[in-house]
């Protein structure tokens, strides 16, 4: 069940990313919904049974859409990253007691500490925007990995789109 | 006002509250450092004329130079707690740390202990010039290992000039059997020095950041090093993520970043107690931590709201102050060797450039108006040179001179990032990144450029930072 459940996320992303500019990744993530070392375990019983609160649910709720992806050096929240958003911001509005973290990521082609400030920018760019949605600022926190985490591995212009990235992440 | 120093108080205290070593990442202390003792030691009977200078100042030159280094003669055999096998076998291992520093770093053409007959004690003060002569060799570095009856060792080391039939130069330390490779670290510290006009780096540490595991899942950990790679050691366990540590210019704290509590936090490492610190209450993450060359104050960035500024705190602990605040990214500051100046990265003219401001802030300019970006400056130990890292497709080791001028690439490879000086500013630590793995492995290179070399590491290395040379 889980891995069908996976494959209808990675349909439904790979709709969202035909529909994205030439930003977009050309090659998907290997997992739409990389998991995040702050990841809660689903508990989902199968069938899209994820429990509301769990990092599960969300993902499925917002059709993988918990993570934006940014251009080289940049942090601006375009059109597809804003439909992303709001996806999320009806998630949160939906459920009013859970917290997110947002984190924030960069590519490899950095120097380590101005991609840890870089990460910090875009997690942060992520965060105001839900808050304009409003979204209490109080329910987002965001923290940033640098490039200290890939997910994607190549060391090529797609691996470099797939990490630079924001990452909501349920919190407990 | 009274609620936010409530809440400093309060942040204070359980600041000072014990937590568990376990909680923190960090593995047992390194042990305290012994005295390394400096001893008149009985001159040859060719004493060095009043006067002499012999100080080569072309690099070709030297670095031809013919050296022998055979290995330390001892006066009486015996077993020590340094080596088990006896003071003549330890005056062996003497002569192979000389004459691999002399040699890893390029300097000079060294012959070791493994290619020169064994000289007697007595030679030591007296060489046998002659048969130098005959082998070709233009310096002779000469020693001996003495054991006290309190275990402590007395190494002597003497630099002759062959051709002259001189004694060039000589010195002695009285050290903890556990600090033997610092007696041969001054040593060759000064024969380096005597024969270059340069001063010394051997007797250095050098902390650093160990990495394993695979490329998403990568541990990071804390480590510190001999200049050579000697008396290896982690700091942290690699539970949570360590990067960018810098050592106190006492080499008594690292300063460095850790995930230990879910962010990306600076801590004060004490060396001696194995505890630590934050560097400061702050509400937002800190990142790029440095020293002022006075050990009296710590330079870190502070990212709050996407905005990332300089803050300087006194090192003892105190009240941050904000040295940067335009919109952008300022980070990393470095001191000039004075304290007067601080060379930072910036950018706030919408790419990452170099700039320059005076300690307290003031008179912000920028330094960099070349090609591509510039990341990362070191300002050099003898003032003379800014390091950093060029990325122009490539990430290189760069220099300028501090008025901004004199741009020189030093390497040319995928990913060369991070530059760390020699304490004597000669020579360049940087760490480079495998394009495709990942892997990532501590490099040096000399200001010519033409002496590159990998430096060993148990594991992959990153973030290099060498501290000055030690008492």
């Amino acid at each position: 069940m889980k891995i069908t459940h996976a494959a209808t996320a990675l349909a439904v992303t790979t709709l969202v990313l035909a529909g994205c500019r030439s930003r977009a990744p050309e090659e998907l993530p290997p997992t739409p919904v990389a998991p995040s070392q702050t990841t809660s375990p689903s508990t989902g019983t199968g069938g899209g049974a994820a429990q509301p609160g769990t990092q599960a649910h969300f993902e499925q709720s917002v059709n993988g859409q918990n993570i934006i992806y940014f251009d080289t050096d940049q942090y601006n929240i375009d059109a597809t990253d804003q439909a992303a958003l709001r996806t999320q911001a009806q998630y949160l509005q939906q459920y009013p007691n859970i917290r997110v973290t947002v984190e924030g990521h960069a590519d490899e082609r950095g120097t380590r500490e101005y991609n840890l400030a870089l990460g910090e920018r875009r997690a942060n760019a992520a965060r105001n925007y839900l808050v304009s949605l409003g979204i209490p600022a109080n329910r987002i926190t965001t923290v940033s990995y640098g490039k200290e985490r890939p997910v994607a591995l190549g060391s090529n212009e797609s691996a470099w789109a797939q990490n630079r990235r924001a990452v909501t992440v349920v919190v407990n | 006002m009274k609620l936010i120093s409530r809440f400093t108080l309060f942040a204070g205290v359980a600041l000072w509250c014990a937590v568990p070593a376990a909680a923190q990442d960090l593995g047992a202390p390194p042990p305290p450092d012994g005295n390394v003792t400096q001893v008149p030691v009985q001159g040859s009977n060719n004493q060095p004329a009043d006067g002499l200078s012999f100080t080569v100042t072309d690099e070709s030159e030297w670095q031809d130079m013919s050296i022998a280094i055979p290995a330390f003669a001892t006066d009486r055999d015996q077993p020590t707690p340094a080596n088990a096998q006896g003071t003549a076998a330890l005056g062996r291992a003497v002569g192979d740390v000389i004459y691999n520093n002399l040699r890893n770093n390029g300097l000079f053409r060294p012959v070791g202990p493994d290619s020169l007959p064994q000289t007697g004690y007595a030679q030591v003060t007296a060489p046998t010039f002659t048969g130098w002569t005959q082998r070709g060799t233009e310096m002779l570095v000469q020693g001996f290992v003495r054991a006290g009856a309190d275990n402590r060792l007395t190494i002597g080391c003497y630099l002759y000039d062959v051709s002259l039939r001189q004694e060039i130069a000589r010195d002695g330390w009285v050290v903890e059997p556990s600090e033997w490779r610092r007696a041969a670290h001054k040593c060759a510290d000064m024969v380096y020095s005597r024969l270059t006009g340069e001063t010394p780096f051997f007797d250095s540490r050098i902390a650093y950041i160990a990495e394993t595991g695979p490329k998403d899942r990568r541990v990071k950990r804390l480590a510190i090093m001999d200049s050579d790679g000697a008396n290896h050691r982690f700091i942290t366990n690699g539970q949570s993520t360590a990067l960018t540590p810098r050592y106190s210019p006492d080499y008594s704290k690292l300063l460095y970043l850790s995930y230990v509590d879910g962010n990306p936090r600076i801590y004060v490492y004490d060396i001696g107690t194995g505890r630590q610190r934050l560097v400061a209450e702050t509400a937002g993450a800190t990142i790029a931590p440095r020293w002022s060359p006075d050990g009296r104050y710590i330079l870190y960035s502070m990212a709050l709201g996407g905005n990332t500024d300089i803050y300087r705190v006194p090192a003892a602990g105190g009240t941050p102050q904000r040295l940067t605040d335009t919109p952008g990214i300022d980070i990393g500051g470095s001191y000039s060797p004075d304290g007067r100046q601080i060379v930072f990265e910036s950018d706030r003219s919408g790419t990452q450039q170099l700039y320059i401001m005076n300690a307290d802030g003031s008179n912000q300019r920028r330094l960099s108006f070349f090609g591509g970006r510039a990341a990362t400056p070191e300002w050099s130990p003898r003032g003379d040179q800014i390091a950093f890292t060029h990325i122009t497709g490539n990430f290189r080791i760069a220099t300028i001179t501090p008025d901004g001028r004199n741009l020189r690439h030093l390497t040319n490879s995928w990913q060369d990032e991070a530059p760390t000086w020699a304490p004597n500013g000669r020579i360049i630590q940087f760490f480079r990144t495998e394009r495709g793995s990942g892997r990532t492995g501590l490099w040096q290179v000399d200001l010519t450029g033409r002496n590159e070399r990998r430096l060993p590491t148990p594991v992959d290395a990153s973030d290099p930072a060498w501290g000055p040379i030690l008492p």
